[in-house]
C-alpha cells in the first residue's frame, strides 16, 4: 500500500467502520426484539411449553437433532416435527417413550430418556410451539 | 525469548495440543457413528461425543489465544508479564474446570450433570456449544477476567503498540460476547436471537481480531518487514472483518422467527466477509516476499502460509457458497454447514494457533528454531493433517449436495433417515481422511520429541 494511504486512515477505518456497524447491529437489534414476541406467538407459551424446552435443553437434544435447521446433524430436524407426525402431540411422545434402552442393532437410536409424563407432555408442547413460528416458510418442506 | 515470564505460554500449549489430540479421537468416532449408527451406543452416545468434540476444540483453542497472548503481550509490550505466578495459577483452574466438565458429559447423564450443578437456579445448559454447567462458564468467566487483568496490567507498564491493542480488544470482545451464553430466556425464538451474540460475534467477529494480531505477531518476527507496513495491513483487515462480520450476523438470521429483511441484510455483508480473508492471504504472502531476513523457523512461515490461505477456503469460500439466503434457504442444517465448520475452524483457528506454537516453543526451548530434521517432520504433519482436513471438507460438501437435492430440492423429498442412508458412502471416506488427520497429529506431536542437537541455540 502507497504512502498515500496512511496508517492512522487505516486506524480510522478500523474504529469508525466498527462503531458505525456496531451501532447498526443495535438498531436491527432493537427492531428485531420489537417483532419478535408476534413472530414467534409468544403469547402461547405455556408452563407447559416453558418446561418443554427446559427437558429439551436438560437432555441435550440439540447434540443430535437440528431445530429450525441449528443444532447437530445426526439426527432429524424437529422444527416442524409437530407437522410431520400428522399434527399430532400423542405421536411425538409415543415416539420418545418407546425407544429401546439399549438402540436398535445396526442404527441411529435415540436414548431412552425416561421422561415423566408432564415432561412428554412439556417436550411435545414445546415442539408444537415451536411449528408455529413465522421462520419465512422454512424449511423448504415437510421432511425438514 | 527476551522475556523469562514469557515462557508461561508452554504450559497452556502443551496442554492446548493435549486437548486437541482428545478432540480429534472423539472426531474419529461421531465420524464412525455416522457410518455404523449403533457404533458404542448406549455407552457414548453421539450427543456426548459431539460434544466433547467440539467443546475440547473450544477449550483448546482458548488455551491456545490465551498462551499466545502470554507470549507476545510482554515482547511487545518490552516488559515482564504483570503477574506470572497469576497466569499459572489461572492455567490450572481453567485446566481443571475444562477436564472436570469433559468428564462430566462422559461418565454423567447429562440431565444428572444439569442437575447436580443446580443448572435449575441460572439455567444456561443444553444449547449446542454452550452446554458447560454454569458453574463453569462462571468458571470461565473468572479465568478470562484475570487474564484480560494481567496482560492490560502488563501493556499499561509498557510499549503499546498495534498488534497488542488489537489482541487485547479481541480478547475483551471474547470475554465480553461470552456474558451473552447467561442470557437463557424461555422465548426459544429470543433464544436463539442471543446465541448468536455470543457464537457469531465470537468466530465471524473479535476472534478475527486474535487471529489477525498473532498472524502479524509472526509475520514481523519471521520477516523482518517494517512494523509500519505490517501494522497498517492489519488495521485494514480487521476493519473489513468487522465491517462485513457484524452485519453479516444476518445470515443467521434467516429461517429461526426473525424478520424477513435480514435475508437482505445478511446476504449483502456475509457475502463481503471472504474479503478480509482473501487479503490476509495476499498480506501474509506480500511480507514474506518482502522478508528482510531469512529467519530459521521455516515451519513456521509454512503454517501463517496455511492459516491465511486455509481460512480464506474454509471460512471464506465455503462460507461463500450457502450464505446467500436463496441458497441458504436449501443448505441450511445440512453437511453443507458441517463441511464449512470444520474446514473454517482449522484454516482460521487451528492453524493460527498452531503457527504461534511454531513459532514460538523452540525459542521457549532455548533455541531460534528447531533442527532441520525436526521441521521436516513438523511439515509432514502440516501437509498431512491440511490435505485430511480438505478431504474431510469435499466429502462432507459431497454429502451435503446430495443431502440437500434428495431431501429438499427434489418433486419428491425423501424423509432424513432414508437420505442418511444414502450418504453412507461419502461418510465412509470422511473417517478415513479423519484418521489420516489424527495420523498427521500425531507426527505432529512426535516432531516435538525429535533430536534437536543440531539446532542453534537461541541468542
Amino acid at each position: 500500500m502507497s504512502e498515500v494511504f496512511t496508517k492512522t486512515m487505516a486506524r480510522n477505518i478500523f474504529y469508525g467502520g466498527t462503531t458505525f456497524f456496531f451501532l447498526l447491529l443495535l438498531a436491527l437489534t432493537f427492531d428485531t426484539q420489537s417483532v419478535l414476541p408476534e413472530r414467534s406467538n409468544d403469547s402461547k407459551i405455556t408452563a407447559e411449553v416453558i418446561l418443554g424446552k427446559k427437558v429439551w435443553e436438560d437432555n441435550n437434544c440439540i447434540g443430535c437433532h437440528t431445530l429450525l435447521g441449528e443444532g447437530a446433524y445426526f439426527a432429524p430436524e424437529l422444527g416442524n416435527v409437530y407437522t410431520r407426525f400428522g399434527n399430532s402431540t400423542d405421536a411425538i411422545k409415543g415416539f420418545i417413550m418407546s425407544r429401546p434402552k439399549n438402540g436398535i442393532p445396526g442404527r441411529r437410536s435415540m436414548p431412552q430418556f425416561n421422561l415423566t409424563p408432564e415432561e412428554l407432555t412439556g417436550i411435545a408442547e414445546f415442539l408444537k410451539w415451536t411449528s408455529e413460528v413465522n421462520t419465512a416458510n422454512w424449511p423448504p418442506n415437510i421432511q425438514g | 525469548m527476551q522475556y523469562q515470564s514469557q515462557s508461561v505460554a508452554k504450559l497452556y500449549f502443551i496442554a492446548a495440543i493435549g486437548l486437541f489430540l482428545g478432540q480429534i479421537l472423539f472426531g474419529t468416532i461421531i465420524g464412525a457413528q455416522y457410518i455404523w449408527g449403533d457404533f458404542l451406543f448406549p455407552a457414548i452416545p453421539f450427543n456426548v461425543a459431539r460434544m466433547v468434540h467440539i467443546n475440547l476444540l473450544i477449550v483448546w483453542l482458548l488455551f491456545g489465544f490465551f498462551g499466545a497472548a502470554y507470549y507476545l503481550i510482554p515482547e511487545e509490550s518490552e516488559t515482564e508479564l504483570y503477574s506470572p505466578m497469576l497466569a499459572v495459577v489461572m492455567f490450572w483452574v481453567f485446566l481443571a474446570a475444562g477436564v472436570l466438565t469433559i468428564l462430566g458429559y462422559l461418565f454423567v447423564p447429562y440431565a444428572t450433570l444439569a442437575e447436580i450443578t443446580m443448572n435449575d437456579m441460572l439455567p444456561t445448559m443444553g444449547r449446542e456449544f454452550l452446554e458447560q454447567p454454569t458453574i463453569i462458564k462462571m468458571g470461565i468467566v473468572v479465568v478470562a477476567l484475570s487474564f484480560l487483568f494481567n496482560i492490560g496490567m502488563t501493556m499499561l507498564k509498557g510499549r503499546k503498540t498495534v498488534i497488542s491493542m488489537i489482541m487485547f480488544i479481541g480478547l475483551t470482545g471474547l470475554a465480553v460476547f461470552f456474558l451473552f451464553s447467561f442470557v437463557n430466556p424461555h422465548n426459544l425464538i429470543d433464544d436463539k436471537f442471543w446465541w448468536w451474540w455470543v457464537v457469531h460475534l465470537w468466530v465471524e467477529g473479535v476472534w478475527e481480531l486474535i487471529m489477525g494480531a498473532m498472524l502479524a505477531f509472526v509475520l514481523i518476527k519471521t520477516t523482518g518487514v517494517d512494523r509500519e507496513i505490517i501494522e497498517k495491513w492489519l488495521y485494514v483487515i480487521i476493519a473489513m472483518s468487522l465491517i462485513t462480520g457484524l452485519i453479516g450476523m444476518g445470515h443467521h438470521y434467516y429461517w429461526i422467527g426473525t424478520p424477513e429483511y435480514w435475508q437482505w441484510w445478511g446476504s449483502i455483508f456475509s457475502a463481503m466477509e471472504p474479503i478480509p480473508f482473501f487479503m490476509m492471504v495476499l498480506y501474509t504472502f506480500n511480507m514474506i516476499n518482502q522478508r528482510k531476513r531469512e529467519h530459521p523457523n521455516k515451519v513456521a512461515m509454512l503454517w501463517a502460509q496455511g492459516t491465511s490461505v486455509m481460512a480464506f477456503l474454509g471460512a471464506g469460500v465455503w462460507g461463500f457458497i450457502h450464505t446467500l439466503a436463496p441458497v441458504n434457504y436449501y443448505t441450511h442444517g445440512t453437511q453443507i454447514t458441517a463441511a464449512h465448520g470444520h474446514m473454517a475452524f482449522y484454516g482460521a483457528y487451528v492453524m493460527i494457533v498452531l503457527a504461534v506454537i511454531s513459532y514460538s516453543m523452540p525459542l521457549m526451548r532455548g533455541r531460534v528454531a528447531n533442527s532441520n530434521k525436526a521441521q521436516v517432520i513438523e511439515m509432514w504433519a502440516f501437509w498431512i493433517m491440511t490435505v485430511a482436513m480438505v478431504f474431510i471438507t469435499l466429502f462432507l460438501t459431497a454429502a451435503g449436495v446430495l443431502q440437500v437435492w434428495l431431501q429438499r430440492y427434489t418433486e419428491n423429498p425423501m424423509a432424513f433417515m432414508e437420505v442418511q442412508d444414502k450418504l453412507v458412502l461419502f461418510y465412509g471416506m470422511r473417517e478415513i481422511a479423519g484418521i489420516f488427520f489424527l495420523i498427521g497429529l500425531g507426527v505432529y506431536i512426535y516432531s516435538f520429541f525429535v533430536d534437536n542437537d543440531s539446532a542453534k541455540a537461541s541468542a
